[in-house]
């Protein structure tokens, strides 16, 4: 009685409160997002920053599928179709709208979204800021609606089907919109007058893809972006809802004899999920300036998934650590750096989580020492005979993930977090982390 | 009413090259429920080692030398396959079969990490190389039979048909093969002592193992079978599609496998008969929507199909219904 009432007094406790518990997320998001944009981004220089925004997109791509794929247990394999819904409408809006009002599709953005090196002279707030941000929610919520679309087969679907109707899904979009006309250009404004409003989004490039785009996507959006689809996700897996998605995941019969409506939950997850696809859809289009909907299709669909099961089904830090881990890879096998430090900090963290459980496994242990040392040769022969390891970086990269599959099936964490999996917080979340719950 | 017969004629055969790589996806999925992802690269490994063989046959690109004599052209498919059906034991043995009692999920993603390695591997300079090749010439260019049309004298005298549709020896035997194949299969399963083993672990894996039966050698000739399959869709592939085929790592050959995968699913998925009709169906809709409607779409139509039988029909045109039980 008194806990539960307690925790319900709390969660009324005034407008004040429930307005400081819908800002902070926003406001750490803002201020990590200027931390990276204006300390480290120009510490780490331009290469390094383009390396981070590409991360930064694929973790809130990555963690927001963990909702579907791992909160809610279902499978799904459209995610770069809700990228390429959100993608275009927002580049439509950006592209469209910059040139009817400012009549130019150059970016008009503050010193948020200007790289570091062109920063000088820019005011701190612009318009070109606010139709940006605009068009990336108008662009969620497109993905949002798709979201509820591809949903409600998911009634009716489960499991292998229901990845196969969302693969489906995927593909067509793809296909509509590489068949929708070519861009009115920007300097053919008379056309662009001739052309009602409405007919605008039947010019999104078709095969040639969108180009043109203003470039607003920065380190400080993707960062923020990132940062607040983390805490709401974060939050969202503790809440009713997120309970509810888990309990479906566990056992769709018994969540529904619990009153847990099942079919509002799957749609719901998927409305979610999309939303945030949507949003990194817009970041995406407006980092390189142009969108094209040949590269989001299958294959990258399976690459988003590949993180969430990576990072292990259902949990965050995983998904997004995993979705570092995957952008920056085929970056670092480019020109692989020494790996033994890496593997003695992982062998170090490893045997630390293994202290603290006082439990040690000695096959991980040395199956670490080998790893690395297999690696640190490959790479010694490599250099020696003058390879060059870029040509094998997606070998590689294939390689790992069979081994992973077959060394690690639960991904890097599990469903825990890796707080959780390092035995740093003694007391487990209750309901949640089924394993130490039996274990208590 | 040319358009609508040279429209079927193609989707036709077409349709029975689906339907050869479906077959494998629902072997693979009839006993171990899951989607061999990796079943789409096999079919391109299948082109590729095609075109090698020929080469090392004698017969090399387009232009060179001329259609090659029978019993190249056979031991050259004989060839494909046999190399396939290395490659898909190979798959099953050392990635899949770790992960028999482990989740669906983890053998998907294996199967799509195989997926991924053989289109690197294959695009690898020393493999394939990462550029377009040119299909050998295997068969004669030689007309059949005309449908319709009409005749015209040319300025010479001679008699020439104008219009009408062309059988080409091409389709007919790349429809004629992909049966024979089918039926050898369709012989297997229903009329041998293999068959009826394979029928048992696909009903149930563990009671068979019970029975007596060696379930991981037919799990493993179940793949041996399927990339074989596909080793022949492959081949009849190089037969259809004269000119430069895409590299390893292109997209095309991933949308096929896709497509074929698609075919199976509508079909009814695990069902041997289902592959076929589905892969019928699937190249069929493909080229008539190509034909009649836009061939801007084309992919679209082939996916349409498929949530309109999911929806309408989840378990696919003729697979049955799973009971869900508690």
């Amino acid at each position: 009685m008194t806990d539960t009432h307690q925790s319900r007094v709390s969660s009324q406790a005034g407008l004040g409160r429930t307005l400081w518990n819908a800002l902070w997320p926003v406001l750490v998001a803002v201020l990590c997002g200027l931390v990276m944009h204006l300390a480290i981004g120009p510490w780490a220089g331009g290469y390094a920053s383009t390396v981070m925004v590409a991360c930064a997109i694929n973790v809130v791509l990555a963690v927001s599928l963990t909702v579907v794929n791992g909160f809610a247990g279902q499978f799904s394999l459209g995610h770069a179709g809700f990228m390429a819904i959100g993608g275009y409408t927002a580049a439509g809006i950006v592209y469209y709208g910059s040139l009817l009002m400012w009549g130019d599709a150059s970016p008009s953005g503050s010193v948020l979204s200007a790289s570091f090196d062109e920063v000088a002279g820019r005011p701190w707030l612009a318009a070109g800021d606010a139709l940006f941000v605009v068009a990336c929610l108008v662009g969620g919520l497109m993905a949002a609606i798709a979201g509820y679309v591809v949903g409600l087969p998911s009634l009716r679907l489960r499991g292998d089907y229901l990845a196969i109707v969302t693969l489906g899904f995927g593909e067509i979009v793809r296909v509509l919109l590489q068949g929708t006309k070519g861009q009115i250009q920007p300097w053919k404004m008379s056309e662009l007058a001739e052309t009602p409003g409405w007919r605008l989004p039947l010019h999104l490039g078709g095969p040639q893809g969108f180009n043109l785009l203003p470039v607003y996507t920065t380190l400080f959006w993707a960062t923020a972006a990132m940062t607040l689809s983390a805490i709401v996700i974060y939050r969202l897996k503790y809440s009713a809802l997120g309970r509810e998605f888990l309990s479906v995941r566990e056992d769709e019969i018994a969540a529904q004899a619990m009153g847990v409506n099942v079919t509002r939950a799957k749609v719901r997850a998927f409305v979610v999920a999309a939303t945030f696809a949507g949003i990194a859809g817009g970041l995406y289009g407006h980092l390189t300036g142009t969108m094209n909907a040949t590269e989001l299709d299958f294959k990258r669909s399976i690459e988003i998934v590949i993180m969430v099961v990576l990072g292990g089904m259902g949990s965050i830090s995983g998904a997004a650590m995993a979705a570092v881990l995957l952008t920056i890879l085929p970056e670092l096998l480019r020109d692989p750096p020494a790996i033994w430090p890496a593997g003695l900090l992982v062998l170090a963290i490893v045997t630390f989580t293994q202290w603290r459980r006082r439990r040690f496994s000695w096959p991980v242990l040395t199956g670490i020492i080998v790893a690395t040392i297999v690696f640190e040769v490959g790479r010694r022969v490599a250099i020696a005979h003058a390879v060059d390891l870029a040509d094998y970086r997606l070998v590689i990269y294939a390689l790992l993930l069979i081994l992973m599959m077959l060394l690690r099936p639960d991904g890097l964490f599990g469903v825990h977090e890796f707080w959780d999996v390092l035995g740093l917080r003694r007391v487990p979340r209750p309901g949640i982390d089924g394993r130490s719950e039996v274990e208590a | 009413m040319d358009k609508f017969l040279q429209t079927l004629m193609d989707g036709f055969t077409v349709g029975s090259l689906y339907a050869l790589i479906a077959l494998g996806y629902t072997m693979v999925y009839g006993i171990l429920q899951f989607i061999n992802f990796a079943h789409g690269d096999v079919f391109a490994l299948g082109v590729h080692l095609t075109i090698v063989f020929a080469a090392m046959l004698g017969i090399e690109g387009l232009a060179t030398g001329g259609p090659a004599s029978l019993p190249v052209v056979v031991g050259v498919l004989l060839l494909t396959m046999l190399a396939c059906g290395c490659v898909g034991f190979l798959i099953e043995r050392l990635a899949y079969r770790p992960l028999r009692s482990s989740p669906r999920l983890n053998v998907l993603i294996t199967a799509i990490g195989v997926s991924l390695l053989l289109q690197n591997v294959g695009q690898l300079p020393f493999v394939f190389g990462p550029y377009r090749k040119a299909t050998p010439n295997l068969l004669p260019d030689v007309t059949l039979a005309t449908i319709g049309g009409e005749q015209q004298t040319q300025d010479d005298g001679t008699l020439e048909i104008v219009g009408g549709v062309k059988v080409t020896l091409v389709n007919v035997t790349v429809v004629l093969v992909a049966l024979a194949m089918m039926l050898a299969l369709q012989y297997v399963i229903h009329s041998t002592r293999f068959g009826l083993a394979m029928r048992a672990v696909s009903h149930d894996p563990r009671t068979a193992g019970l029975m007596g039966i060696n379930v991981d050698l037919v799990i493993s000739l179940t793949f041996m079978i399927g990339s074989m399959l596909a080793a022949g869709a492959g081949f009849l592939y190089t037969l259809k599609y004269t000119g430069n085929v895409a590299h390893p790592g292109e997209a095309t050959w991933v949308l096929l496998g896709l497509k074929a995968f698609v075919a199976a699913v509508v079909g009814g998925i695990g069902n041997i008969r289902g592959a076929v009709l589905g892969g019928l169906l699937i190249g069929l809709t493909e080229f008539f929507g190509v034909g009649y409607l836009s061939s801007e779409y084309r992919d679209a139509y082939v996916f349409a199909i498929l949530i309109v039988v999911l929806l309408v029909r989840p378990q696919g045109i003729l697979g049955r219904p799973k009971i869900e039980k508690v």
